[in-house]
C-alpha cells in the first residue's frame, strides 16, 4: 500500500499483493485494506468478488488448474476437467476435504499453441494427457 | 538521452556482438519454456564453454511456430532447429560453422515465406530484458526523432496517412482517435495500453509484451507526445505474470536511460508509465470497463458517449489503444506512413498478428499482410489439419466473433470482410476446428463464456445470455425443439441490439454464425437427436424430466 502511496485507485493492486502473500482474501484482510485505503467496505468487497482472479476461500496445498480457453476446449479440456472431478470428487473451485488439492479452471493462460494446458502449482504442462494429469494428482494425494 | 547517445549504445552492442563467432538464439516464450527451453539454454552455454567456441547464447521472445518448440536459431547461418532437448546442446555447438544437425533441422520455409513481420520483427532476435538489444535494432529512434523533429500534429498526420486501424478488434482508425484526444480540452490527459487479452485462445499481446516490451512503451510515448499526455497506464492481465515482470524491467531500464521521465531527450516532454493488473474479467477489455478497473472499481462499462477520448480516466481525455496498435507505431514513424499504407488490402492496411491454434499442424504466432486468403493461412502457413481429419471451420474474434466455414476460406482477411462473414477481426485469435468439433457445442461454449463473464449491469446481456445458454444446452442434449430454435434466434437479435457494451452486443455472434453456416447441425440435434461429431450426449425427454424431478 505504501508503494502505491495509499492511493484509493490502487485497490486492485493491493488486493493482488494480499492474495499473493496469503493465498486468498479473508474478511479481515478486505476490511483492513478498505480501512487503510479509505474506500467503502462495499467497494472493496465488490471488487474482490467481481474479479474471478480473487478467491475468498483458502486454496489447498496443491492446485491443479485446467485451462478452459477455446483452444484447450477444442482439444478436450472439458474431458480433462471431468476426469479431475471424478478423481478428486470435487467440482472446479473446490478443495478436497483433506485440504490437499484444489481444482480450478482458468479462462486462458495464453499457452494456446500447446493446448490442452494444465497448470500444476503454476507450472505450465502442455499437450497433457489424462494419464499424465492423474499421475500428478496421485503424487500429490499420497504426500 | 540524445540520438547520438542512442547510436553509441547501438554501436557498442554491435561491437560486443562482433566478438562472438556465432549467435545461438533460444526461444524462451511460454510454449517453449514449458518444454524445457530454460534447461536447454543453460546446456548450450555450458557446451559452448566446454568446446571453447565464441558463442553468444541469447534468450529471445516467441519465434512463431510454437508447436515445434523448443526452438533454437543459429546466426549468422539462420539455421532453425526444432524440438531441441537439453541433451542436444552439445551436438548443436559441435555443428557450429559446419553443416547443421540434420535430425533437428526445421524445414518451415513455406510457413515463414508467406509472412511479413512488422510487429514481430524483433521477436526471436533480441533479449526482451535488455534495452540495449532493442536500441541496437533501431529502438527508441522513432521516439527521439519525433521529439526533436516532428510536431504532435505531424505525428498524427503520419499515423493517419498510414491507415493503421485499431488492432484490438473494433478497427477504429488510429489516427482519427489520436486526433480526437489531441483536440480534447484538458490540462491532464492519459494514454492507456489495453493488454487485457481476454479472448481465450489468443496470445498475441502476451507474446509482444513478453518478447518486445520496449516496442509497446515506445509506441505509448509517441502517442503521449502526439496527444499531449504525460502519464500512461498499461493494463495487463494478472494471468500473464511473465509479461508483467518483463514490462516492469523494461520500464525501469527505460527510466534509467532517460527515455521515460522528465525532459526526455532534453525537450520539455515528460512521460511515465505505470502498470495496472487486471484480475480476470473479460469485460475489462471494453474501454469504459477498463477505465473503471484502472480506477480500482468493479469493471462495469458505462454508456457512451461521452467517449474516453473526451472523458476517460478520472474524467480526463484518455487515449486507449491495444498492445499491437502501439507496437505498430515505431515502425510507421521510422519508415513513413506510405510504407505501411502500401501493405495490406484496400481498407485494412499493414499486417496482423494471429495466434493460430486448435486442430492445425503448425500452431503458434504468425504475422501476415492484410488481405491474405484465410486458406493460405490455414493450409500453407498452418500446414493444414493434421491426423487425416477434415477442416470444418475457423473461429476468429473469440467470444465476440464467429465461425467461418470451408467455402468462405478464399476471402482475403480484412476488418470489413470478416464482419461481412458474420465474424470479426477481434484481437487475432484464430482457432481451427475439424470434423471432431460440434458447432452447436462450440456455440454453447462461447455463450457459457459470455454468460459467466457478463458483468450483470444490463439485463439483455445478463439474462439473455443465460437463457441462450439454457436453450443451447437443450439442443445439445437432444431435448430441444424447433420452438427453442426460433426463440434462440429471436433472443440473439434482442441481445445484439439492446446490450450496453461490446460484450453483449457481440455475444450472439458465435450462435448467429453457426446458425448461418451450420444450420444442418442444429437440425440434426433437434430432429434426428444426433450429433455428427459425437461430442454431445443425447438424452431423451423422459430422462431429462427424471433429472429435473
Amino acid at each position: 500500500m505504501r508503494k502505491n502511496g495509499f492511493a484509493r485507485h490502487a485497490l486492485i493492486e493491493t488486493l493482488h499483493t494480499v492474495q499473493s502473500s496469503f493465498g486468498f482474501l479473508d474478511d479481515d484482510a478486505i476490511r483492513f485494506v478498505a480501512l487503510s485505503l479509505r474506500v467503502p467496505l462495499s467497494q472493496a468487497y465488490g471488487v474482490a468478488t467481481f474479479y474471478h482472479y480473487f478467491t475468498l476461500k483458502p486454496p489447498g496445498k496443491h492446485t491443479v488448474t485446467v485451462c478452459a480457453g477455446t483452444a484447450c476446449y477444442i482439444k478436450g479440456a472439458d474431458k480433462l476437467i471431468a476426469t479431475a472431478e471424478k478423481r478428486l470428487g470435487i467440482k472446479p473451485g473446490q478443495t478436497t476435504p483433506d485440504g490437499q488439492i484444489s481444482l480450478m479452471t482458468a479462462r486462458c493462460v495464453g499457452a494456446c499453441s500447446r493446448a490442452p494446458v494444465v497448470l500444476c502449482d503454476g507450472e505450465v504442462e502442455g499437450e497433457i494427457t489424462h494419464e499424465q494429469m492423474l499421475e500428478q494428482l496421485e503424487r500429490w494425494a499420497v504426500e | 538521452m540524445t540520438i547520438e547517445e542512442l547510436e553509441q549504445i547501438a554501436n557498442s552492442v554491435q561491437q560486443e556482438n562482433a566478438k562472438y563467432d556465432f549467435e545461438v538464439n533460444v526461444c524462451m516464450d511460454l510454449a517453449c519454456a514449458s518444454q524445457g527451453a530454460g534447461a536447454l539454454k543453460d546446456a548450450l552455454v555450458k557446451a559452448a564453454e566446454a568446446a571453447g567456441k565464441k558463442v553468444l547464447v541469447r534468450r529471445t521472445g516467441c519465434m512463431g511456430p510454437c508447436s515445434n518448440g523448443p526452438l533454437v536459431r543459429v546466426d549468422p547461418e539462420e539455421t532453425l532447429y526444432h524440438h531441441v532437448k537439453a541433451e542436444k546442446a552439445e551436438a548443436i555447438v559441435n555443428c557450429l560453422g559446419g553443416p547443421p544437425v540434420p535430425e533437428l533441422q526445421c524445414d518451415l520455409n513455406e510457413h515463414f515465406d508467406k509472412q511479413v513481420r512488422v510487429v514481430l520483427e524483433n521477436a526471436g532476435y533480441i533479449d526482451p530484458e535488455k534495452i540495449d538489444d532493442y536500441i541496437a535494432h533501431d529502438g527508441y529512434k522513432a521516439l527521439l526523432t519525433v521529439l526533436t523533429e516532428m510536431t504532435p500534429n505531424g505525428v498524427i498526420h503520419r499515423i493517419t496517412e498510414s491507415g493503421l486501424r485499431g488492432r484490438g478488434g473494433g478497427g477504429y482508425p488510429t489516427g482519427l482517435k489520436w486526433g480526437t484526444v489531441a483536440k480534447a480540452k484538458g490540462d491532464v490527459k492519459y494514454v492507456v495500453c489495453n493488454g487485457d487479452e481476454g479472448d481465450p485462445g489468443a496470445f498475441m499481446d502476451r507474446s509482444v509484451m513478453e518478447g518486445d516490451p520496449h516496442r509497446v512503451i515506445e509506441g505509448m510515448a509517441i502517442a503521449a507526445y502526439a496527444v499531449g499526455a504525460s502519464k500512461g497506464f498499461i493494463y495487463v492481465r494478472a494471468e500473464y505474470p511473465v509479461a508483467v515482470s518483463r514490462l516492469t524491467t523494461a520500464l525501469r531500464e527505460a527510466r534509467r536511460h532517460g527515455l521515460l521521465g522528465n525532459n526526455i531527450c532534453n525537450t520539455p516532454f515528460n512521460f511515465d508509465v505505470e502498470i495496472r493488473l487486471g484480475a480476470g474479467a473479460f469485460v475489462c477489455g471494453e474501454e469504459t470497463a477498463l477505465i473503471a478497473s484502472i480506477e480500482g472499481k468493479r469493471g462495469t462499462p458505462r454508456p457512451r458517449p461521452p467517449y474516453p477520448a473526451s472523458s476517460g480516466l478520472w474524467g480526463k481525455p484518455t487515449l486507449i489503444n491495444n498492445v499491437e496498435t502501439y507496437a505498430n507505431i515505431a515502425p510507421i514513424v521510422r519508415n513513413g506512413g506510405k510504407w505501411f499504407h502500401d501493405m495490406g488490402s484496400e481498407r485494412s492496411k499493414g499486417t496482423k498478428v494471429f495466434a493460430l491454434t486448435g486442430k492445425i499442424a503448425n500452431t503458434g504466432l504468425v504475422e501476415v499482410p492484410m488481405g491474405i486468403k484465410l486458406r493460405e493461412i490455414i493450409d500453407v502457413i498452418g500446414g493444414g489439419v493434421p491426423g487425416g481429419h477434415k477442416f470444418k471451420a475457423v473461429q476468429t474474434g473469440g467470444p465476440s466473433g464467429g465461425c467461418i466455414p470451408e467455402e468462405m476460406l478464399d476471402v482475403g482477411v480484412s476488418y470489413d470482410a470478416l464482419v461481412k462473414m458474420g465474424s470479426i477481426m477481434g484481437s487475432g485469435g484464430m482457432i481451427v476446428m475439424d470434423d471432431t468439433s460440434c458447432m452447436v457445442n462450440v456455440a454453447r461454449f462461447f455463450i457459457e463464456f459470455c454468460m459467466t463473464e457478463s458483468c450483470g449491469k444490463c439485463i439483455p446481456c445478463r439474462a439473455g445470455t443465460a437463457q441462450m445458454y439454457t436453450l443451447l444446452t437443450r439442443i445439445c442434449n437432444g431435448t430441444g425443439t424447433m420452438d427453442d430454435l426460433a426463440l434462440l434466434e429471436d433472443l440473439c437479435s434482442t441481445v445484439k441490439e439492446t446490450s450496453l457494451c461490446g460484450l453483449g452486443q457481440t455475444a450472439p455472434n458465435p450462435v448467429l454464425s453457426t446458425l448461418k453456416y451450420f444450420r444442418n447441425e442444429y437440425m440434426e440435434h433437434i430432429l434426428d437427436k444426433r450429433c455428427r461429431a459425437g461430442v454431445c450426449t443425447m438424452q431423451t425427454v423422459e430422462s431429462e424430466n427424471e433429472v429435473v424431478a
